[in-house]
């Protein structure tokens, strides 16, 4: 299918699920999806790096804190609206992650990940102590009560999250086809052999980070107006680093679809474990399911679903391998 | 900024004490990242673990904390070699250490933690030794006999580590496993079995950095999280699997937050680490006594 048609599919199915919550008539549903949404878009975010390319972030957090507290700044300064301050968090992450991958990417995979780590406890320290944004006693961001076509807030936002979903998913889609995907897939199988044959393995790996990045500075971006008061320990929380993780690998991690899988099942589970349960005891789930499939399933649901239909014995289905004959690396960008 | 001697002078000396602690916080992340290339980043909730053991042991039965830690070795131990054999088996033995072993890490803290949090809640825990409270004044100095305790016996279990990789076979096992695993097997030396072996000492050194944790600071099950950046920045400075290499920067980033605390205040000693990291990985990523 070719993309543009894709992105319209993306559209219509959004539009229908769109409709289908207000059919439903209950502003709950808009709250609950908006989380999942958000959930989609960081998942994906953290593929086009960890999935393709093979490099692990744990500061996803850091990434969507980075966005939701570019909004707060700029919504001190001057209101602008939410689609700006997208775009505005956006920038700002995929700045950061540029730098975090230029510093670190150079060396082995596992620094990478390790800076990751650490930005995300240094960033929540520089928050902390930036009282402009309000410092560890958190910001209000006022949203208003409704909104002209929409009627209430709410859904204006669970739209404008529905976009971003669909617009991850697309970019995630399309690199996953062109040239750039093939060049990380040869990063993921095997960095020195991709180096050698001419793949200018840094600046994919650059371009991975910095969209991955700006994605999730994006879906952290309206946050503040969906939640009300910002709190360092609410944007920086382990949860979204431990969701965006696990979501990928347990739906798979080599296509578009398994982050969409994976965010849309993990992420309404927990809406309903956090009603019916606990909060903690969901995420103790989370934690249970994320050790079981790298265990077990490596290549996640997706990874089983096709072992299923072509009931090859295991072992066989391993990650898309890249094709020699399709793509030569040396011509990638 | 007032400037005052007597202030930097202690700084400077808490700074190395606390520094000895690092070392010992990190000496477990030397051998298993630094030499077994090992990934481990759920090293501090094994050490928030004995922590916990430690604390329930102490308010239960009144026992010390360091010699409670010290008997339960063997367990961490166990429970080192037993998470080695499951990442080997399910990781290493696939070729899918990178991305699935990290991921594997990331959950095992994770699990770690939220347990530890429905338990025991997140209140801060504490524990009681004789040690603990009385303070040695020697001329301007201040030193807390609950920071100069921990920093003693790890800096003994850093030697006793040192004593063992260098001059045991197995120690010397340990280091051969990475320089070259394939030699070792052709030597009729098990690299799974020595490596095995590795992880359970660098778990097993996690259950005596948890006790020497919580005699000096109260612990909550997140505490752990802020020795991520941490001990991988000091493993990393220190020149990976270096245990002397440890030392030295443990205290360099111990002396270089407790400056900080001192003089910009104490919510900024987080982001020191963080520039040791970057600072290392961007001028000299073979660390100070880099191999």
């Amino acid at each position: 299918m070719r993309s543009d048609l894709f992105f319209l599919v993306c559209l219509a199915v959004g539009a229908a699920i769109f409709a289908a919550a207000l059919a439903l008539g209950n502003d709950y549903y808009f709250f609950a999806g908006y989380v999942v949404l958000q959930y989609v878009v960081l998942a994906t975010a953290w593929n086009i790096l960890g999935g393709y390319c093979g490099y692990v972030n744990f500061g996803s957090a850091a990434f969507f804190a980075l966005g939701a507290y570019s909004t707060v700044a700029t919504h001190k300064l001057f209101p602008v609206p939410i689609p700006v301050l997208v775009i505005i968090g956006g920038a700002v992450s995929g700045v950061v992650g540029f730098g975090m991958g230029y510093l670190t990417l150079r060396l082995r995979g596992a620094f990478f990940a390790i800076a990751t780590l650490a930005l995300a406890v240094v960033l929540q320290t520089l928050i902390v102590n930036w009282d402009f944004v309000g410092g560890s006693r958190g910001a209000y961001v006022v949203r208003p009560e409704a909104i002209a076509p929409f009627g209430s807030y709410i859904k204006y936002l669970f739209l404008i999250m529905m976009l971003l979903a669909v617009g991850a998913i697309t970019v995630a889609r399309v690199i996953e086809r062109s040239r750039l995907g093939y060049g990380f897939a040869t990063i993921r199988d095997d960095e020195l052999a991709a180096e050698a044959s001419g793949v200018p393995t840094l600046r994919l790996k650059l371009i991975a980070t910095t969209i991955s990045g700006g994605l999730m500075g994006m879906a952290g971006a309206p946050f503040p107006y969906y939640i009300g008061f910002l709190q360092p320990s609410s944007a920086f929380s382990l949860d979204y680093a431990v969701n965006s993780i696990a979501m990928p690998l347990i739906g798979g991690t080599t296509s578009w679809v398994g982050p969409l899988i994976g965010a849309v099942l993990l992420g309404s589970l927990q809406q309903i474990a956090t009603v019916t349960i606990s909060s903690a005891v969901n995420l103790l789930i989370v934690g249970f399911l994320l050790v079981g499939f790298v265990i077990v399933a490596p290549n996640g649901i997706t990874g089983l679903v096709k072992k299923y239909i072509q009931h090859r014995p295991l072992g066989q289905v391993g990650p898309r391998r890249v094709d020699a004959d399709a793509d030569a690396p040396g011509r990638v960008p | 900024m007032i400037f005052s001697f007597d202030l930097l002078i202690n700084a400077i000396v808490s700074g190395i004490l606390i520094g000895a602690f690092y070392a010992a916080v990190t000496a477990g992340v030397s051998i298993s990242f630094g030499i077994l290339d090992i990934v481990n980043i759920a090293h501090p909730a094994f050490i928030i673990l004995g922590s916990y053991i430690a604390y329930i042991v102490n308010a239960s039965f009144g026992f010390d904390p360091i010699i409670t830690s010290i008997v339960v070795t063997p367990a961490f131990y166990a429970l080192g070699a037993g998470i080695y054999q499951v990442y080997y088996v399910s990781f290493e033995k696939r070729g899918q250490e990178s991305l699935r072993g990290l991921a594997f890490f990331f959950g095992l803290l994770f699990i770690t933690e939220v347990t530890l949090v429905l338990y025991f809640g997140v209140d801060y825990r504490y524990v009681e030794a004789p040690y603990i409270g009385p303070t040695w004044h020697v001329g301007p100095l201040d030193i807390p006999l609950r920071i100069l305790m921990p920093c003693l016996v790890s800096l003994l279990l850093i030697a006793a580590l040192q004593l063992v990789l260098t001059r045991t076979f197995i120690g010397r096992a340990i280091m051969a496993v990475a320089q070259d695993q394939f030699a070792l097997k052709l030597l009729a030396v098990d690299p799974i079995r020595i490596k095995r072996i590795a992880f359970g000492i660098s778990i097993a050194s996690a259950s005596l950095a948890g006790a020497f944790l919580i005699i000096i600071q109260p612990v909550e099950p997140s505490v752990g999280r802020e020795y991520i950046g941490r001990v991988f920045a000091i493993c990393v400075l220190g020149g990976m699997g270096s245990l002397p290499g440890t030392v030295i920067a443990a205290m360099l980033v111990g002396v270089f937050e407790s400056l900080t605390s001192t003089f910009y205040g104490p919510s900024w000693a987080p982001a020191v680490s963080f520039g040791f990291l970057l600072l290392t990985l961007a001028v000299r990523p073979a660390g100070l006594l880099g191999r």
